[in-house]
């Protein structure tokens, strides 16, 4: 059974239970890459830190940052500020050349949340949820999919999956959701 | 499962994270054209397929996504280290010596 559709309508897919599920709203979404002597300038021009340790977060307002690799970023921001952002990377560039690749098409985000919420990933995550700090996130696989994790509070994630592999996923993590509804 | 050390993430984590690359140090030839096609054959086909301790590449691949190296043990499977791509291929006598 497949509780979406390729439309990705945000709203809840699951809305009660000890795992609720909720397909958030669209975001922009790049992905960057640099060398560290640039980093400086380009989390200026962005305004957001970019940590350096991988699974590591920063946050201004509504922009985020979360570290992925050694010289690889993802960050999150309001739709209406992509071209902001576009353009003062692309203002420094000549000074800290660097990759911006907008990529908010490329994925969905899902919320999981709730008593079980750490619980319910390990149905395909093998990684140790509870050594994901609050705060925290990586990047990941779930039943065979690479996934961004976002932990934001102990029961409470984000979930970043590439459309094309999203209906799979987010039918993993409902029947999941209903089974511990249905203990 | 086997967990596995990245170097570059700094943590030990699930073996399903990781992919497999072939065997390590494998330099390639500087100047392709100048080489025999026995000695491109050897670089291209040719490796040591060790039982014991063996010098291999992983990557990261549901994760930081880098390559980096690892000498593991092909018998026991037991990783005697892992190690950044650039950095110097460890002597094997102190990695055993270590891992007594
Ligand atoms: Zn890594």
């Amino acid at each position: 059974m497949t509780v979406l559709t390729h439309a990705f309508t945000p709203g809840p897919i699951v809305a009660s239970g000890p795992v609720k599920l909720t397909l958030l709203e669209p975001v922009a979404r790049f992905s960057l890459r640099l060398r560290a002597a640039n980093i400086p300038t380009v989390a200026k021009a962005l305004g957001v830190d970019l940590p350096t340790t991988v699974g590591e977060r920063a946050a201004n307002g509504t922009t985020e940052a979360i570290c992925l690799g050694p010289d690889e970023w993802m960050i999150i921001a309001k739709t209406d500020d992509t071209d902001k952002l576009v353009s003062a990377c692309a203002d420094v560039y000549a000074s800290a050349t660097h990759s911006l690749t907008e990529v908010s098409a490329r994925e969905i985000t899902v919320r999981i949340e709730g008593d079980r919420a750490a619980e319910l990933l390990t149905i395909g995550c093998p990684r140790d949820i509870d050594s994901i700090p609050v705060g925290g996130g990586c990047r990941t696989v779930i039943d065979g999919v690479t996934v961004v994790l976002w932990r934001d509070a102990d029961q409470s994630f984000r979930m970043d999956i590439w459309r094309s592999f999203a209906l799979h996923i987010i039918d993993l993590l409902y029947t999941g959701s209903k089974e511990f509804a249905a203990e | 499962m086997l967990l596995i050390h990245c170097p570059y993430c700094n943590q030990t984590l699930p073996e399903a994270e990781f992919t497999y690359a072939g065997e390590a140090h494998i330099a390639r030839p500087a100047d392709p054209s100048s080489v025999s096609d026995e000695e491109w054959r050897d670089f291209l086909f040719i490796r040591t397929n060790v039982k014991g301790p063996h010098y291999e590449r992983w990557r990261h691949f549901h994760g930081c996504g880098r390559y980096f190296n690892a000498v593991r043990d092909t018998v026991s499977d037991r990783f005697l280290i892992t190690y950044k791509t650039d950095d110097p291929r460890p002597e094997l006598s102190k990695l055993l010596e270590k891992s007594k």
